[in-house]
């Protein structure tokens, strides 16, 4: 503990006689990682765990647990939705949720050789945006199973999804129908 | 003019030159510098002349210092006059300079300063993707593997499938931007490149190699906005913001419709005759603003009525992708305008004559606002004095358009500039 109660010296009664005490905050053992002096660089550390709620998509990512693939569709307009939305883009309806077939075409593709820091270990993955009979949105998801970059627009893929859930949006991929 | 509005000029910029990493300077110093120079070199402005200010800047994860913006209009000795900040991704430094228009043209302001800046040299370049990855749905893309040019590169392989649009297409972007950064002293990368250099270059996401993507930079840049009023008592070569346009889009791709072409004036519909658009293959908001920005400037015809355009090239792909919003050419003929040679210094509509994002340097909130003063100078005719050569100076430029762009298209900013003397 930081000794912030001592009296500071002098703040005594008059005529009282003390030694002085000096006030120091203890040192600790701590160090500051040091890239560069002049200008002065220093690793700065900052992270944090968010208590993050899926909300109106909560839906969705349990269904994925339970081997479903949901989108949702307008009850007002009838546009689908392969990405499920709560509230429809083109008329403002409340949607309604509605499984997706097993089955869809690749509408584009990349494989990423780099990646952003959370997924540089996973590269190379190849992306895809999924497009359904009957839904007029599309579905971002990896692909597996093809060799990097050789993936192809209009090849027949399907849902698979792992067995056991962690409830992210890559607890659904697809392969080569 | 929009009824109600006052006619806005610009009248002063600076730039910072962009580096991959500044430590010697902070944001606020960066911006002082840019600052400086916009002062410099309008020397009947004094600071009590300035009415308040916008600040640009994007990542509250790079700056890792909320009201960065404050510490800025403080360091710079603005306090306590208004100011504000503007966030809206990759166009933030557009928004930003619309934002300082809005101020004049309202006449809340009679002279209004934009500055912006980016540090993103503070994280390595992989969490620095992390932290730009973070602009897309955190709930079902980010997760995915979140990553921009990615993104991008689907974009443009659909553009490839829909178009036939080629790599080596995409790779002369690289070659035209890189090549007219060599005489730009601001630029990062400057440098003299083939096609095949582009291609051979280590590949990022299939089809986009290193050099169809632009880098990261520290760097601050600066513009001041005026009434015509104070404009005539800055300086002899005032510049007018004629049009001005915003656009929007989803900001899943995978929520993009497939529906009908926005028309410019000299298009029609049976020259789209099938296309759904945007797709994943065009940016619906980039052609919402120019748009908008053309009918307030009355251009009815792009290609013959700009004399230059400085645009977001944040990747090769997307350059091309953006000839064809701007109506610079049909929707599908990109890849074809750049080979031609058509957006080269010398061709029909030089586009990014400074080197662009990809070799300049993309420090996001500076970067709309770097585009508006290479275009200011363009117009003022005063690339000789700011780049102590004249090479890239458009002879005769009259009329420029900046146009600024934020991940996958989601806001678009399309400014038309024009000589006011």
């Amino acid at each position: 503990m930081t000794d912030m109660t001592e009296k500071p010296a002098g703040a005594g009664g008059a005529g009282e006689v003390k030694e002085a005490k000096k006030i120091r905050l203890p040192e600790t053992e701590e160090g500051t990682v040091v890239f560069n002096i002049d200008p002065l660089i220093v690793k700065d550390h900052y992270e944090i765990d968010y208590i993050h709620s899926y909300a109106q998509d909560s839906p969705f990512f349990i269904g994925l647990a339970s081997g479903k693939l949901l989108g949702s569709k307008c009850p007002e307009c009838g546009y689908a939705y392969a990405t499920p939305r709560g509230h429809c883009m083109v008329c403002g309806a409340k949607t309604e949720w509605v499984e997706l077939p097993k089955e869809g075409r690749i509408h584009t593709w990349t494989t990423c050789y780099f990646g952003s820091e959370a997924f540089l270990k996973e590269t190379p993955f190849t992306l895809i945006l999924v497009e359904f009979d009957g839904f007029d949105t599309l579905f971002l998801a990896r692909l597996v199973g093809v060799e990097p970059s050789q993936a192809q627009i209009g090849t027949r893929v399907k849902a698979q999804f792992l067995r056991n859930s962690k409830f992210k949006p890559t607890d659904v991929y697809f392969v080569p129908a | 003019m929009p009824k109600g509005f006052r006619d806005v000029y610009f009248v002063s910029g600076g730039i910072t030159r962009f580096k991959k990493a500044q430590p010697d300077k902070d944001f606020r110093y960066m911006v002082k510098e840019a600052f400086d120079y916009a002062m410099a070199d309008v020397p009947n402005l004094t600071v009590d002349r300035i009415d308040g200010s916008v600040a640009s800047y994007f990542s509250d994860h790079f700056t890792r210092q909320l009201m960065a913006g404050i510490m800025v209009q403080d360091y710079l000795g603005l306090c306590p006059k208004p100011g504000r900040r503007i966030e809206s991704g990759g166009a933030t430094g557009g928004m930003c300079f619309q934002s300082a228009w809005e101020a004049v043209a309202s006449g809340r302001m009679d002279v209004c300063v934009a500055f912006g800046f980016e540090t993103m040299s503070r994280v390595n370049t992989w969490k620095g993707n992390e932290f730009i990855a973070l602009a897309s749905d955190t709930n079902f893309d980010y997760p995915v593997g979140g990553f921009y040019t990615g993104y991008y590169a689907m974009m443009v392989r659909r553009h490839m499938h829909e178009f036939g649009t080629t790599v080596e297409q995409m790779a002369r972007v690289s070659v035209k931007n890189h090549g007219n950064a060599l005489h730009n002293p601001y630029s990062q990368y400057p440098m003299k490149l083939t096609v095949e250099d582009v291609r051979r270059s280590e590949m990022v996401s299939d089809p986009l190699t290193r050099l169809d993507v632009c880098v990261m930079s520290d760097g601050a840049a600066c513009c001041v906005l005026a009434s015509e009023e104070m404009a005539a008592k800055l300086t002899d070569r005032p510049v007018k913001v004629t049009g001005v346009g915003t656009g929007t889009d989803t900001m899943r791709l995978a929520d993009r419709p497939h529906g009908d072409v926005i028309l410019l004036p000299h298009e029609r519909p049976e020259d789209y005759k099938g296309l759904k658009y945007p797709g994943v293959h065009s940016f619906r908001g980039g052609r919402m603003a120019a748009k908008t920005a053309y009918e307030m400037a009355g251009v009815t015809n792009p290609l013959e009525e700009v004399d230059f355009v400085e645009l977001h090239d944040a990747f090769t792909s997307s350059e091309i992708q953006t000839y064809e919003d701007l109506g610079l050419c049909r929707y599908g003929e990109g890849g074809p305008f750049v080979e031609a040679g058509h957006a080269d210094i010398g061709g029909k509509v030089p586009v990014n004559p400074s080197g662009g994002l990809l070799a300049c340097g993309h420090p996001v909130g500076a970067t709309g606002l770097m585009q508006a003063v290479f275009a200011l100078w363009q117009l003022q005719g005063t690339i000789g004095k700011h780049f102590g050569n004249d090479r890239l100076q458009i002879p005769r430029a009259r009329r420029g358009l900046i146009h600024s762009h934020a991940g996958t298209g989601t806001y678009i900013t399309v400014s038309v500039l024009e000589r006011g003397f």
